[in-house]
C-alpha cells in the first residue's frame, strides 16, 4: 500500500494509526529474522506516538501529511535517544544527543519511526556485507544481497516492513539497492536536503533520500525532508517546488538521452541492457524523443570516486579517536597507542581500507597525482553532463550493470565490488538528482532497475518522467514471493 | 605513479592511527596495489588547465549572525565519553616515557 492509500484509509477511519503501525511491527517480527534489515525496532515509542495521533485525529485536529505513516531510517542518521551505530563496532553503543534535520522533519510531518536499518559499515560498500552486525538479505532471493550501502532500508520497503524509508547515497547507495530490491530510490540534487545529523562519509558527495514503493511516495517523502537548513552550510537556500507538481503534465516532446558509454559496457548484463532499452522505447511511445548522447569521461567515474571518497572519508573518520564518544580499547600506555588500537579493533576491513587509500592519496608527495588529478577529472565529468543537458531533459541508463549478486560473490576482491557502482557514481560526482525505479526482471525473476538522471535541481521533471513511466510499466505490480509478500 | 609497497602501507597506517598486524598490512598492500593500479587510468587523461572541482553544486558562503545560543547538552556530550572523569575526558598520557 502506498502513502496516499494509507492516508486515505486513516482519514476515513477505516484503519487507526495504531492498527497500521501494529501491522507493520508484526510483519517485522515474523519475517525480519530471515532478512536482518532492521538493527533496532522502535516498537513501544512507535505505538505510543500512533495512539497520540489517533487521539488528535478523533479530536478533529488537522494533521500533517505523513501522520501515522511508518517509516524506517538508515542507521547512519542520528536519532535522539535511540542508538545510531552506522553498523560499526566503533559506534555500537552510540546514542546521539541530537536529532538529524531530515528525521526531525519526518516526525514533525507526523511520520512514525518503526526502526533503524542495516547498512554497510559507515555506508562503505555495495552489498550490506560490510555491516558489523550481519548481512541483510534480499527479499526476492535470500541467497542474494539487497545491494548497499542502504541495503536494510531497501529490503525493508521491498518486503513491506515499512511504508517508506530513508537512505543515504554517496556513490549509489540508495539507487543500487533500490534496483536490487525492486523499489524506487531517489538521490536528490546535492544540497537539496540537509546533511545535518547524517554521519559523514564523503561530505562533497553524501546526500539523503527516500526509498518507496512508488515514485509518488518518494516525492511525498522528499517534499517533507527537502529545503534549506541553517545547520548545513552546503544546503541550498532555494524554494522547494511541489515535486509532484508535473506528474500529470504530458511528457510528449521531452528529450531523453541514452548515454552511449553506459550501454557499451563490457560488464553490462545483456538482460539488464534489453530491459532498460525496452523501458526507453516505452517512453518513446509516450512521445519523448530518444537521443544518444556521449559522456566520454563517464567510465572514469569509479577511478575518480575511489580517490575522492576515501580521501574525504579518511578526514571525516579521523574523529573516532576513542576519546569523546564511541568505542575505546583497553590500551592505556599512551594516547596515540590507545587511538591506534581502538581504530584497528573497532573499524572493519572495508573502512580501514578506505582510510588507508584516502590517507595515502592525501599524503605528501601524492596529493597532486591523486587527489588534485581526481578533482580535475571530476570537472570533466561535470562538463560532460553539462553538455548532455544542453541537448536533453533527462538522461537514462541502467542503475546497476547486473541484478542482485549472491552473498560472498565479491569476497576478498574489493575492486570488483567497487565496479558495481559504475553507473551510479557519476551523478554523485556531478551533484545531480537521480532515481532508480523497477523496469523488469531477469530470468531468475530478480528485479532490474532503470536509472534516470536529471539536471541540477530538476527533481520535478525527473519525477514527472519517472512517474509516467511507472504508470505504463506495471512492473511494480510484481512483488517478492512467499514470506516476503508485502501487504 | 610508483607501486605501493608494504612499507608505504605501514607508514600510511601510522598516519591514519591504525595499529595493524603484519598479516593485515600484507593483505591491504595487495588490495591497495590493485585499486591504485585501477585508479592510475586517471593519469592518461589530459587535465592541463582544468580547474579542480571540490563540490559540484556551487554554494555561496552561508553567513549567519554570530549569536551565542545555549544548547544545554554539555552533560550529555561529556557523558558519551568512554572514560569520563568529572567534567573531563580522561585519556592515557600523551607522551610515552
Amino acid at each position: 500500500m502506498s502513502i496516499s492509500e494509507w492516508r486515505k484509509k486513516l482519514v476515513l477511519g477505516e484503519v487507526s494509526s495504531l492498527e497500521l503501525v501494529e501491522e507493520y511491527l508484526l510483519r517485522i517480527k515474523s519475517v525480519d529474522q530471515k532478512l536482518n534489515s532492521f538493527l533496532f525496532v522502535n516498537e513501544e515509542k512507535a505505538k505510543a506516538r500512533a495512539k497520540q495521533i489517533d487521539e488528535e485525529r478523533s479530536a478533529g485536529k488537522s494533521l500533517p501529511p505523513l501522520a501515522g505513516i511508518p517509516i524506517a531510517i538508515k542507521d547512519n542518521l542520528c536519532t535522539k535517544g535511540i542508538k545510531t551505530t552506522c553498523s560499526s563496532n566503533m559506534l555500537s553503543n552510540f546514542v546521539s544527543p541530537y536529532e538529524s534535520t531530515v528525521t526531525q522533519r519526518l516526525w514533525d510531518a507526523g511520520a512514525l519511526l518503526v526502526g533503524k536499518t542495516n547498512l554497510d559499515e559507515f555506508a562503505m560498500g555495495s552489498s550490506t556485507e560490510t555491516s558489523a552486525f550481519g548481512t541483510t538479505l534480499n527479499p526476492w532471493d535470500i541467497e542474494r544481497v539487497p545491494g548497499g550501502s542502504s541495503g536494510g532500508s531497501a529490503a525493508a520497503v521491498a518486503a513491506g516492513l515499512c511504508v517508506a524509508s530513508l537512505g543515504s547515497d554517496t556513490g549509489g547507495s540508495i539507487r543500487q539497492p533500490a534496483s536490487f530490491c525492486g523499489v524506487v530510490g531517489l538521490k536528490p540534487t546535492y544540497g537539496r536536503v540537509s546533511r545535518w545529523g547524517l554521519v559523514a562519509f564523503a561530505s562533497s558527495l553524501d546526500q539523503v533520500g527516500p526509498f518507496a514503493r512508488s515514485v509518488a511516495d518518494a516525492a511525498d517523502v522528499l517534499q517533507v525532508i527537502a529545503g534549506n537548513d541553517t545547520k548545513d552550510s552546503t544546503c541550498l537556500d532555494l524554494p522547494v517546488p511541489n515535486f509532484a507538481g508535473s506528474f500529470e503534465k504530458p511528457i510528449r516532446g521531452l528529450k531523453v538521452g541514452l548515454i552511449k558509454e553506459c550501454f557499451d559496457q563490457e560488464g553490462l548484463d545483456q538482460e539488464v541492457k534489453k530491459s532498460v532499452l525496452r523501458a526507453a522505447h516505452q517512453l518513446e511511445e509516450l512521445g519523448v524523443e530518444l537521443i544518444e548522447v556521449s559522456c566520454p569521461r563517464f567510465n572514469d567515474g569509479i577511478a575518480t570516486y575511489y580517490v575522492i571518497a576515501p580521501s574525504e572519508a579518511s578526514a571525516n573518520l579521523a574523529r573516532y579517536d576513542g576519546v569523546k564518544y564511541g568505542s575505546r580499547s583497553e590500551e592505556e600506555d599512551n594516547l596515540v597507542a590507545m587511538t591506534s588500537s581502538t581504530r584497528a579493533m573497532s573499524f572493519g576491513q572495508e573502512v580501514q581500507r578506505r582510510i588507508l587509500i584516502g590517507t595515502y592519496a592525501l599524503s605528501a608527495g601524492y596529493f597532486d597525482a591523486y587527489y588534485k588529478k581526481a578533482q580535475q577529472v571530476r570537472t570533466l565529468i561535470c562538463r560532460d553532463f553539462e553538455n548532455a543537458f544542453k541537448k536533453v531533459d533527462v538522461l537514462l541508463t541502467p542503475t546497476s550493470p547486473t541484478t542482485a549478486f549472491k552473498a560472498g560473490a565479491h569476497e576478498n576482491n574489493p575492486l570488483s565490488m567497487y565496479l558495481s557502482d559504475l553507473l551510479t557514481i557519476p551523478a554523485n560526482l556531478a551533484g545531480l538528482p537521480a532515481i532508480s525505479l523497477p523496469c523488469g526482471f531477469d530470468h531468475s525473476e530478480l528485479p532490474i532497475g532503470l536509472q534516470l538522471i536529471g539536471n541540477v535541481l530538476e527533481e520535478e521533471r525527473l519525477l514527472q518522467v519517472a512517474h509516467q513511466y511507472e504508470q505504463i510499466s506495471n512492473v511494480m505490480k510484481n512483488r517478492p514471493k512467499g514470506d516476503f509478500i508485502p501487504g | 605513479m610508483t607501486k605501493i609497497n608494504a612499507n608505504d602501507v605501514r607508514k600510511v597506517a601510522k598516519l591514519a592511527r591504525l595499529e595493524l598486524s603484519d598479516d593485515l598490512i600484507e593483505t591491504y598492500t595487495l588490495q591497495l596495489e590493485k585499486i591504485l593500479e585501477y585508479v592510475a587510468q586517471l593519469e592518461k587523461i589530459d587535465t592541463k588547465n582544468i580547474p579542480p572541482t571540490t563540490r559540484a553544486v556551487e554554494v555561496i558562503n552561508a553567513f549567519r549572525d554570530d549569536i551565542s545560543q545555549n544548547t544545554n547538552i554539555r552533560e550529555e556530550l561529556i557523558d558519551l565519553a568512554p572514560h569520563r572523569e568529572g567534567d573531563f575526558f580522561r585519556v592515557p598520557k600523551i607522551l610515552s616515557e
